[in-house]
């Protein structure tokens, strides 16, 4: 395939997906909500669950983005080096924003920093966002489209504790983010928590976490043993949806970490608010494509 | 039955009302939140819209303008409102709005507002934008639009525009104050059960 009709047909699929992404929760998600739902006992948090469900139900029917706040466009791309249109990404994403503002429509969320003028388009400086994880032997390409509001990002911390404050430092961050930020970022929330050297490594993993399915588990067992005593411990808080109490404040517990210096406990913690909209969608090298995060989605 | 408040809401409508009760609105809910409660406190700029008896809205919508220039409400939820905290006391005070609308808890500040002017603030569930635009039956106007789309002031025509979770009511009573006194009661027990698990150093 030519790359200019590569690029076209980059372009084509991902406006679409983009602006699906902002009207449809992900399949994980949904079926959650379900469940957390069918739990809740208390008056309030029926009310709220009930409107929760009538409200994606109504962006579906009109086509609209079910919450208008669609955030600051992230693209987290993990791409084959042998991918044939590596080259063509940056630029089809750039312009799928631009499109997909205009035809779902986005809400115009991009603030030129120190000039603070909106741009009006989606796009600015460095925006929409992209991070890359190169795959070296691969020729395909998986891209997670995510959407968080303003409100679901403002709990984001990281710190760096001393080994001395160990996995219980961990746990104590957590709940204090959680406690105190967590009411006002649309709960249940999906918590994504990154354990590693530095803030900046641990606040990638944190949001990467929050990528990964939300009833998922961690490969190693203690990590996943520290997400379900984290899941049940926030759950026994009570935060309910909104913050209006009820029998779960999270939707998960996701922890993703690396190897770190033997001084530092880095830690961070990203947060998803219950309209997590997240999508994950995977390209062949013939660009073919497969949506993974929404089943039975049809662009 | 629902219990409807329309504007222009007086006093006496807001009395009765305590926290955790849930109301829905006829009448006029203007947008407002971060730069133009900011103009109107700290800048001294006077607000382009009458807002005495009225309701406010924390949030910033998805708008289309159409060729006509009229313009259609496509999805609008609340945001943040802990983020007007600093300026809310006043901006009752000036204005005169009496039910403000927004997402989360709000601080002392706010309840002293709500409590000497006799005003509410109400919940409504954070991420509902699109059942919230079906319930927005016009734009009547649009103000200070070299904000940008989430800023400016849009002057909706709203119908039966719930759930409205009042969270803190004209005595001062703040829900989420309560409720986060709880959370914060049951929360260090929690920890501590936790920590005797995770000693992963040894």
């Amino acid at each position: 395939m030519e790359k200019q009709e590569a690029a076209q047909r980059l372009t084509e699929v991902m406006t679409k997906f983009t602006g699906y992404v902002g009207k449809h929760l992900p399949t994980d998600v949904q079926a959650k909500l379900k469940e957390l739902s069918a739990r809740e006992d208390k008056p309030l948090a029926k009310v709220v669950y009930q409107s929760m469900h009538d409200n994606q139900e109504a962006a579906a029917r009109l086509n609209r983005p079910s919450c208008q706040d669609i955030g600051v466009i992230q693209y987290f791309i993990t791409c084959g080096a042998k991918f044939p249109f590596i080259g063509e990404l940056e630029g089809v994403l750039r312009e799928a924003t631009l499109r997909a503002t205009r035809e779902a429509p986005l809400r115009h969320n991009a603030v030129e920093t120190f000039t603070e003028k909106n741009t009006g388009t989606n796009t600015g400086s460095r925006i929409p966002w992209m991070d890359w994880d190169i795959v070296p032997d691969s020729d395909e390409c998986s891209i997670d489209v995510y959407m968080a509001g303003g409100g679901c990002s403002l709990p984001g911390a990281a710190k760096v504790l001393m080994p001395g404050q160990g996995y219980e430092g961990v746990n104590q961050f957590v709940f204090d983010v959680i406690t105190s930020y967590g009411i006002n970022a649309c709960p249940p929330l999906l918590v994504g928590i990154g354990v590693s050297t530095s803030v900046e490594t641990a606040a990638r993993l944190s949001k990467k976490a929050l990528f990964r399915e939300v009833s998922s588990s961690n490969p190693h067992p203690d990590a996943a043993k520290m997400e379900k005593l984290l899941e049940d411990g926030l759950n026994k808080v009570g935060i309910g949806p909104q913050g209006l109490g009820g029998k779960a404040s999270v939707m998960g517990v996701n922890i993703e970490s690396s190897a770190r210096h033997p001084s530092t406990i880095g830690v961070a913690v990203s947060t998803g608010c219950w309209a997590h909209r997240r999508g994950n969608i995977r390209f062949k090298s013939d660009l073919s494509y497969e949506i993974i995060s929404h089943k039975g989605a049809a662009l | 039955m629902k219990k409807i408040l329309t504007t222009p809401i007086r006093d006496e409508d807001l009395e009765d009302l305590n926290v955790g009760d849930v109301v829905y609105l006829n009448g006029t809910l203007v947008t407002c939140r971060d730069v133009a409660h900011r103009r109107l406190i700290e800048l001294g700029r006077e607000i382009p819209v009458d807002l005495k008896g009225n309701a406010i809205f924390h949030a910033g919508p998805i708008v289309v303008e159409k060729d006509d220039g009229s313009f259609e409400m496509i999805s609008i939820g609340p945001t943040t409102s802990m983020r007007m905290e600093k300026f809310e006391k006043e901006f009752i005070e000036q204005t005169g709005v009496k039910l403000i609308v927004g997402k989360g808890g709000m601080g002392p500040n706010t309840e002293e507002g709500c409590r000497k002017y006799k005003a509410v603030h109400a919940v409504f569930p954070g991420g509902c934008a699109v059942s919230a635009a079906t319930q927005v039956e016009r734009i009547e106007g649009a103000e200070w639009r070299d904000l940008g789309m989430p800023e400016t002031l849009w002057i909706n025509k709203v119908r039966e525009f719930g759930p409205l979770i009042i969270s803190i009511d004209t005595k001062g009573n703040n829900l989420f104050e309560q409720n986060k006194a709880s959370f914060n009661a049951r929360k260090q027990p929690i920890i501590e059960e936790i920590n005797q698990q995770i000693r992963f150093i040894k």
